[in-house]
């Protein structure tokens, strides 16, 4: 009895937070990283005052945060008003169940686990919507307004990049999606090159998701303030800033996992040595990888708001329903037929 | 030792009770929000009930696509509304009747469809999925565009006349209406709209430097 207890509700437990609390660490560094790179874009020098080199500036923020009052305004709905950051936070959080680290490490190895991603990512937008309506403000609603049509546009895009890859693939299942880009050809057996323009569909689609710049109108500083959240302080607001953050790693994991080989290597097939462990993965392939690959992409986020404009409301709606959706659906007849005419063999090697 | 089927059972009822319960909800709760939010859990609820019965291919389905853009697009058009509620209460006392006749009735049709099949005694087959030892969405694939593949096929098609329908309804032409083109705007040559004025440098103090205008 007692065994059986440890193994079905402890270790899920301590799975969960070996996965919860990096995740909420790698937040905050995050930030400390987007502060500092963007300031280096900018020419300046980005936090340097707490901690050595400003490492601990994260820390002194959360801090910060949690000791400030959460704010009610006045004839707000008080109940979805403290709901809405939950909401938000939840599938962000729920969505890293199927995510593989490794070839074993994963926590719930379910079979539909591309189907369950879709199923999460599309979840959170309730959060900011309700958090837009709740708050009683006009500036707030109408953030909750362009991010439910930009979310909802965009979800179809990448709903049907991911068809791209589970044609690919074979499988629905994410391990076995990266199962499906080994090979004795390196890098160029990963599903980036025969997917190259869904590939670029689905990063995009992801920043869009995240309502991340250039696509952040639904907090449109210069417009409507700040948007969904113009009304939230404290750690309410620090939920959403968590939630936020924790998609956009999200979202680099999956591009990772779905286009880049997750944990494989790039030098797969091309180095047959016998090496110790410690040099071994660099060829055989280990979560080093993965979070290289992540963290390469998560930069791409951080350099796409250093750099780009931000869109205008119809500019996105143009680019998601009649440049992106017509691009995947014609790339899925695409993938249909290098998968039909053996040019793409899923998982030959390894 | 916990019993798999009774914790199954619990968990079916369980879901089950939140689901009539939500729906409940939705035509009893005044603000037309936290209805619209009822309906939600009522989907989700009945998804989780789908999943027990190993159905996961339509209960992420349910999620996908009902709460995660339906129910979407849905709250977008109840947060614009401004409802008064007291003609929707008097309409609700008015039109109950009308509505428990039709509950009645839909009630006796179901006892009615379900006791025929009890009547055939039509014992349901173990699971397809697992008899041809596939995952529920591989199976389900399968069948669909096999031996079901006229039946899928017309079914898209009358979605794709319902788009194209809303579109033609809801489509008006203004007269007066502006808009760019992307493609214009990105084959735009710069020259054609700005013009770089080489200037000698002059001093403001000379009179000779005062006839051009400074741009």
């Amino acid at each position: 009895m007692g065994e059986q207890l440890l193994n079905e509700l402890v270790l899920p437990v301590v799975y969960i937070l070996c996965i919860a609390v990096p995740l909420i660490l790698a937040v905050a560094m995050f930030v400390y990283w987007e502060r500092k790179v963007i300031g280096w874009m900018h020419v300046r020098m980005g936090p340097n005052k707490v901690g050595p080199w400003g490492l601990l500036q994260a820390f002194a923020d959360v801090v910060k945060l949690l000791i400030k009052e959460v704010i009610l305004p006045s004839s707000a709905n008080r109940f979805l008003y403290y709901l809405a950051p939950l909401l938000a936070l939840v599938p962000a959080f729920a969505a890293w169940a199927v995510v593989p680290f490794d070839d074993r490490m994963v926590l719930a190895n379910v079979n539909a686990g591309l189907l369950y991603l879709l199923a999460m990512t599309s979840l959170g937008v309730y959060g900011i919507i309700l958090a837009g309506w709740a708050s009683n403000s006009r500036y707030a609603l109408l953030g909750a307004m362009r991010s439910a049509a930009q979310v909802i546009s965009y979800e179809l895009a990448m709903g049907l990049s991911l068809v791209c890859v589970l044609v690919l693939a074979g499988s629905l299942n994410l391990t076995d999606i990266v199962h499906a880009q080994a090979g004795g050809k390196g890098l160029f057996d990963w599903f980036w090159l025969p997917l190259l323009p869904v590939f670029i569909v689905y990063f995009i689609s992801g920043v869009a998701e995240t309502n991340r710049a250039p696509f952040d109108v639904a907090e449109g500083e210069s417009e409507i303030v700040a948007g969904f959240h113009v009304e939230y302080s404290g750690s309410a607001f620090a939920i959403f800033f968590l939630a936020e953050y924790a998609n956009m790693i999200l979202v680099s994991f999956l591009a990772s996992i779905f286009f880049l080989g997750g944990w494989l290597s790039p030098l797969q097939g091309w180095i047959h040595a016998d090496a110790p462990n410690w040099v071994n993965w660099i060829w055989t392939g280990s979560i080093i990888w993965l979070l290289i690959k992540a963290f390469l992409m998560s930069f791409l986020f951080l350099w796409f708001r250093a750099t780009f404009p931000r869109y205008r409301y119809d500019q996105i709606m143009r680019l998601g329903w009649k440049v992106f959706i017509p691009i995947t659906i014609v790339w899925v007849l695409v993938a249909g037929c290098m998968k039909y005419f053996g040019l793409v063999l899923a998982g030959t090697g390894a | 030792m916990i019993d798999t089927n009774l914790l199954q059972l619990i968990c079916f009822y369980g879901f089950a009770a939140v689901t009539v319960g939500a729906a409940l909800a939705v035509i009893s709760l005044k603000n037309s929000v936290h209805a619209v939010l009822s309906l939600v859990l009522a989907f989700f609820s009945t998804a989780c009930i789908w999943l027990l019965a190993e159905a996961e291919f339509l209960a992420i389905a349910l999620i996908v696509v009902y709460v995660g853009a339906v129910m979407v697009l849905f709250l977008f058009v109840v947060m614009m509304l401004d409802i008064k509620m007291e003609q929707v209460r008097e309409g609700f006392i008015r039109y109950l009747p009308v509505g428990i006749i039709v509950a009645l009735v839909m009630l006796a049709e179901m006892l009615a469809l379900i006791g025929v099949r009890a009547m055939h005694a039509h014992v349901m087959g173990a699971n397809p999925a697992t008899v041809a030892g596939l995952s529920n969405t591989a199976w389900l694939g399968e069948a669909l565009y096999s031996q079901y593949l006229l039946p899928f096929e017309v079914a898209a098609l009358i979605l794709t006349v319902g788009v194209v329908v809303a579109v033609a309804l809801t489509l008006r032409h203004r007269g007066d209406k502006k808009h760019e083109s992307a493609s214009e705007q990105v084959r735009v040559n710069p020259r054609d709209r700005i013009r770089v004025v080489k200037m000698a440098p002059s001093r403001p103090d000379e009179p000779t430097s005062s006839e051009e205008p400074l741009q």
